[in-house]
């Protein structure tokens, strides 16, 4: 299945990108599963997304736990943990 | 209601004084955050921000008598003494009116997605979260409902 996949702030930065469609293999169907996905491409990749770093997500803008499930046409957002006000 | 993220300044008497007219108001209560000594870059996360912000007025809404409220959160670029945020809320006594606002910056703080970057003397650096500010929002009770 196919979602869009956006990242803000230092973890943009770290990772040269703010957002990118990708297709998932099967067995990939959580935002934490996402995420490992994402950090076995390794490089930067593993550096900014490995399970000791604290990064947070959202699904289809709206913030939400690892374990939350995803489908097609979602968009999740990786990001630091947030610093307004 | 008005929630507004921006890149422009505001004028918060202005804001404040809005509050006024709804009938029934005795107290509008108000915060407004500026930057502080060092000029940064403001980064959001524009599909998100507005519902964020209006979830959490919501949620405020629901624990406390509010008769109406504005919140403006600016984006970009900001110098020292800029103004970045303002959170009014309007109540017909001075208790809902101050706990909903304190409230309201205080979930801000930790779920509205927005990004400080310092450019400070020796380079620009994204600000850290502060655990200080999970306790503050930590200290009201939980949602009734779930947030996700």
């Amino acid at each position: 299945m196919k979602v869009k996949v956006l990242f803000f702030a230092s973890l943009r930065e770290q990772l040269g990108t703010a957002s990118e469609e990708i297709e998932l293999p099967a067995g990939v169907g959580t935002v934490a599963a996402l995420r490992g996905h994402l950090a076995r491409r390794g490089g930067a990749w593993e550096g900014a997304l490995a399970e000791k770093k604290n990064v947070r997500a959202a699904l289809n803008q709206d913030m939400v736990k690892p374990a939350a499930a995803i489908r097609a046409g979602d968009e999740i957002a990786f990001f630091p943990p947030v610093t307004g006000g | 209601m008005k929630i507004s993220v921006q890149r422009e300044d505001f004028d918060s008497g202005l804001e404040q004084r809005n509050l006024y007219r709804h009938p029934g108001v005795g107290a509008v209560a108000s915060f407004v955050g500026i930057v502080r000594d060092v000029g940064m870059t403001l980064e959001h996360y524009p599909g998100m921000t507005d519902s964020a912000l209006r979830k959490i007025v919501d949620e405020a809404k629901g624990r406390w008598k509010v008769m109406d409220c504005t919140v403006i959160h600016r984006y970009g670029e900001l110098a020292p003494h800029d103004q970045i945020v303002l959170v009014a809320v309007a109540s017909a006594h001075r208790g809902d009116a101050f706990a909903a606002c304190e409230f309201i910056m205080d979930y801000l703080k930790t779920q509205a997605p927005f990004w400080k970057k310092e450019h400070r003397p020796d380079g620009a650096a994204w600000v850290e979260a502060r655990a200080s500010d999970d306790d503050a929002a930590g200290r009201w009770e939980p949602p009734a409902r779930k947030a996700s």
